[in-house]
């Protein structure tokens, strides 16, 4: 990663920090990873009534080695989970996977044995949008929220290696999501 | 062409008898399988001191039951309504028809019997349900009759629309049947094949040399039911992942949902649900 990490720390990283996540939200690139139902939605969203252009995502990149955000709409397969996984990797960092619907999020309305339980089962998810299918506006919010709260503040050079640390301790010390009792009262 | 086989295991006039001769006017309500456009006949109904048999087009005898099932998942003998507990479903085989059949089926039947010498035995069963034609064909003679059927001028049906399997776990002896659509666009005639296999030997000849298209769909029928489809080039899983265990669609694969999982508590999948009350 050469230059990133010859940066020098403190504020000054701060201010490229804030450039460079400035540069990365204005155009964010996703790959085209319509699955299922989902993915109309998704095709809506770059059409002019709702328009994806207008924030610099109209180019929706077909190699994922060009892509910045895999929007992963619709239902995931047993059979399609090894690809999913495969694009992911193909990717390029720093990358970043919104899940588009609730079969992405959680298996949706099929629970059953040839759709994986969430995307999440293979790759690291950064934002949830549920919906069957979510309205493009809400796709929309989805990705607004992604871009001001994850890659605008995105860490670069020594300064994510500490964040990557720390997030990863936090992580490892967490309850496991069957653990997490007493949340409802 | 009237089937001289009897079904094996399930007892012909049982509660839900429907004997021919008795009930005829019965079995004429319930099984409406006059084809538009045929002609009634007019014979065994003059004579006064005859019952009156379901002969005229197409009628058949009464329905084979294969079982009944109460209920669809969950669990079950609980007021919990959330798989359908209370629900009745009695799963039943047209009887096979007698002659004459009604409108083209005669002669297209007379037809295959005069292409192939052995038709009595290619074709174990004719059943005309709702205006629809079934043959229930023989395993063995599947491919001949299938050629014949493409090849043949009068006959015609060049156009294949699918193979898809059935299983049915009671009908011990003949589990799973592979059901083909055909269609003729010169005729404007729609054609249904009906081929059964047992559970034990699940083997029936590939078609794909007479209807290249039907590649796939018996890669479908293979992965979902296990009949194995004998000279296909390259049968393998086509839904699945390559190297998955069992075959979904048949009626003793589980639903394989897994537990919802949330904050604190665990929601089985439907059909592992206990009562709530």
């Amino acid at each position: 990663m050469g230059l990133e990490e010859k940066l020098p720390s403190g504020i000054l990283l701060t201010t490229v920090e804030a450039l460079a996540g400035a540069a990365r939200s204005a155009s964010f690139w996703p790959v085209t990873f319509g699955l299922a139902c989902c993915s109309f939605e998704m095709m809506t969203m770059g059409t002019p009534r709702f328009d994806s252009a207008r924030w610099g995502q109209e180019v929706f990149r077909n190699s994922p080695r060009q892509a910045d955000l895999m929007i992963v709409a619709g239902r995931v397969s047993q059979k399609m989970a090894p690809i999913v996984r495969q694009v992911y990797d193909q990717m390029a960092e720093p990358k970043f996977v919104l899940s588009m619907g609730v079969c992405a999020s959680s298996g949706g309305m099929f629970n059953n044995y040839a759709i994986v339980q969430g995307v999440d089962h293979i790759v690291p998810v950064d934002v949830y949008v549920p919906g069957c299918p979510p309205r493009p506006e809400m796709l929309i919010d989805g990705i607004f929220k992604l871009r001001k709260l994850k890659v605008a503040k995105l860490p670069i050079g020594s300064h994510r290696e500490e964040v990557e640390a720390e997030n990863e301790r936090l992580a490892l010390a967490k309850p496991a999501t069957i653990e997490q009792k007493g949340l409802l009262r | 062409m009237s089937d001289p086989s009897t079904p094996k295991n399930t007892p012909r006039d049982d509660s839900n008898g429907q004997q021919p001769g008795k009930d005829a006017e019965e079995t004429k309500d319930k099984v409406p399988s006059t084809p538009p456009d045929a002609t009634p006949e007019g014979g065994p109904e003059e004579r006064a001191d005859l019952e009156p048999t379901p002969t005229g087009p197409g009628s058949a005898q009464g329905p084979e039951i294969l079982a009944v099932r109460d209920g669809m998942f969950g669990v079950k003998g609980t007021p919990d309504t959330s798989g359908y507990g209370r629900l009745r479903r009695v799963i039943e085989f047209p009887g096979p028809s007698q002659r004459p059949y009604g409108s083209w089926y005669d002669a297209a039947i007379d037809r295959i019997a005069a292409l192939m010498p052995n038709a009595g035995q290619v074709i174990t069963r004719v059943v005309i349900d709702r205006g629809d034609l079934t043959l229930h064909v023989a395993r063995e003679h599947l491919l001949a009759l299938v050629k014949n059927l493409r090849d043949d001028a009068q006959l015609r049906f060049e156009f294949f629309s699918g193979v898809s399997g059935v299983h049915y776990p009671t009908d011990t002896g003949r589990e799973l049947h592979a059901v083909y659509h055909l269609g003729s666009m010169t005729h404007n005639r729609r054609l249904r094949l009906e081929v059964s296999a047992p559970d034990s030997d699940p083997h029936i000849p590939s078609v794909v040399s007479v209807y290249p298209g039907a590649d796939w769909h018996e890669r479908e029928t293979f992965d979902m039911f296990g009949l194995i489809f004998d000279g296909h080039p390259h049968l393998t899983r086509i839904l699945m992942p390559d190297d998955w265990p069992g075959h979904p669609q048949r009626k003793d694969y589980p639903l394989g949902g897994i537990d919802v999982e949330y904050k604190g508590a665990r929601i089985p999948s439907p059909e592992n649900r206990r009562s709530y009350n």
